[in-house]
Order: structure tokens, then sequence, then C-alpha cells
């Protein structure tokens, strides 16, 4: 059953990045810590090479509708290392519990934000 | 190229790399794309649109998540491949779906829904 439910944050998620541009890895996150039983960290893992896979279908059907701008992109992702190390060494040095709490602000700084959003459309 | 356009790239450059450092570290610390930081970034200091942000961040994030998963994979073992393979089939049905019915429904639905699952999942991990 909780792998059913999994599957289906997982469409919400991938649904999430089409629709509204949030990027699926905040429904990913949960969807592998608490319905397929992964720590925080494994679970931020996890959902980075599903990160990887969604995002290179958007892009390519994004592409299509000339909504890429290709140098930008890849310059951005070259000039990305140093932070993307910190960020990973950082996610194993801190207790659990804190990447947890982290984790739940960033979700309420988004849900906010799309609020916002909609509310200004 | 005259010395206000070397200025002008070297200008443009220290931007992309704030964004790429800022993206990656938002990416690396809480397994997410770094979309967040990279399309307000790209929207206020660029001055794309909402879509051409979002599609140009959705091109880098591949780049940053591909060394995200390196990195946490490579040096920590930290990533379950099978099921991230397995679990991004559900995930790629959801962003062909999405991008096709993104005309069809209302934005601001959509919206409230997706900030109605937010919180469940922040009060979920606060209650932890």
């Amino acid at each position: 059953m909780s792998d059913v439910l999994a599957v289906l944050v997982c469409v919400a998620g991938g649904l999430a990045g089409g629709l509204v541009g949030v990027g699926g890895g905040i429904l990913f996150v949960p969807a592998l810590t608490v319905f397929i039983g992964l720590g925080q960290v494994e679970g931020e893992a996890t959902s980075l090479l599903m990160i990887v896979i969604v995002a290179l279908v958007g892009a390519y059907r994004q592409r299509g509708y000339g909504n890429v701008r290709t140098r930008e992109a890849l310059t951005i992702g070259a000039l990305s290392p140093v932070g993307v190390l910190i960020g990973v060494a950082a996610s194993n040095l801190l207790p659990e519990r804190a990447l947890q709490l982290a984790f739940a602000a960033l979700a309420l700084f988004m849900a906010a934000h799309l609020v916002r959003r909609a509310r200004a459309a | 190229m005259t010395e206000s356009d070397a200025a002008a790239r070297r200008n443009e450059l220290l931007r992309l790399a704030a964004i790429g450092t800022a993206a990656g570290a938002f990416s690396g610390l809480f397994g997410v794309g770094g979309g967040t930081v990279i399309v307000p970034l790209l929207i206020f200091w660029f001055g794309f649109g909402e879509r051409l942000a979002t599609g140009t961040s959705l091109a880098a994030i591949v780049i940053v998540g591909s060394l995200g998963a390196l990195a946490q994979g490579g040096i920590y073992g930290n990533v379950h491949v099978v099921t991230g393979l397995l679990l991004a089939i559900p995930a790629i049905v959801g962003v062909v779906l999405g991008t096709a019915i993104q005309q069809r429904i209302p934005q601001r639905a959509v919206s409230y829904l997706f900030a109605g699952l937010l919180v469940a999942v922040a009060v979920d991990l606060i209650l932890k």
C-alpha cells in the first residue's frame, strides 16, 4: 500500500514540475522517506537521481517550445560544483533532525511562494 | 570587444556563477533541483520571462542534479539507484501530463493544491 502511495506522490511531484515549475524534489524526498522508509539524507540523495531524469525530460519538452537558453543553462551548471559539494557535505554532517526541520521550512517557504503567486495572478 | 563589453561579460559570468553556486548548495543540502533559487534570479538579474526562466532552470538542473547525485552516491553511498530509477517512471508520467494540461486548467487552483500538499509534508516532518 505504501508503495502505491509513493508512486502517486511521485506522479504528483512530476505534475508539480510540469504545471507550476517547482522542482519535483520537494515531493520526491517525502515520497522516499515517508512511504519507502529511507532516511532523510538517503531520500535526498535518491531524489537527486530522480530529478536528473525528470529535468532531462522536462527540459527537452521546454526546448521544443523555445523556452530554454542553452548557454546560460550550461554556464550555471558548469559553475555549480563548489556549491554542490558544500551542500552535499553539509547534508551528511548535519544531524538528521536538523535536516528534517530545515526541509520542512523549505516546504513551507515554497507553499507560501505558491500562494503568493496564485493571489497575484 | 570594447572595455565596457568585457566588463558586462564579466558581470554576467559572475552572476551566473553566483546562481550556480547557490543552486548547487541548495540542491546538495535538500535533494531538490535548485529551481527555487535559479528561476527568481534569472527573472530579477537577467530579465527572463517566467517560462524562459523555468525552461532554462530545468536544463541547468540536469547538470546540477547530476553532480549532486554523483557526490551523494560516489562519496557517501547514499543513493538507492534501483528505487530512484523505478520511482522516476511515475514522475516522468507526471511531468509529461503536467506540461500537457498546463494550459487547460486554472493555474490558481493547482497552486493552492500543491501549497496544501507542501504544508502537509512540513507538518509531518515537524511532528516526527
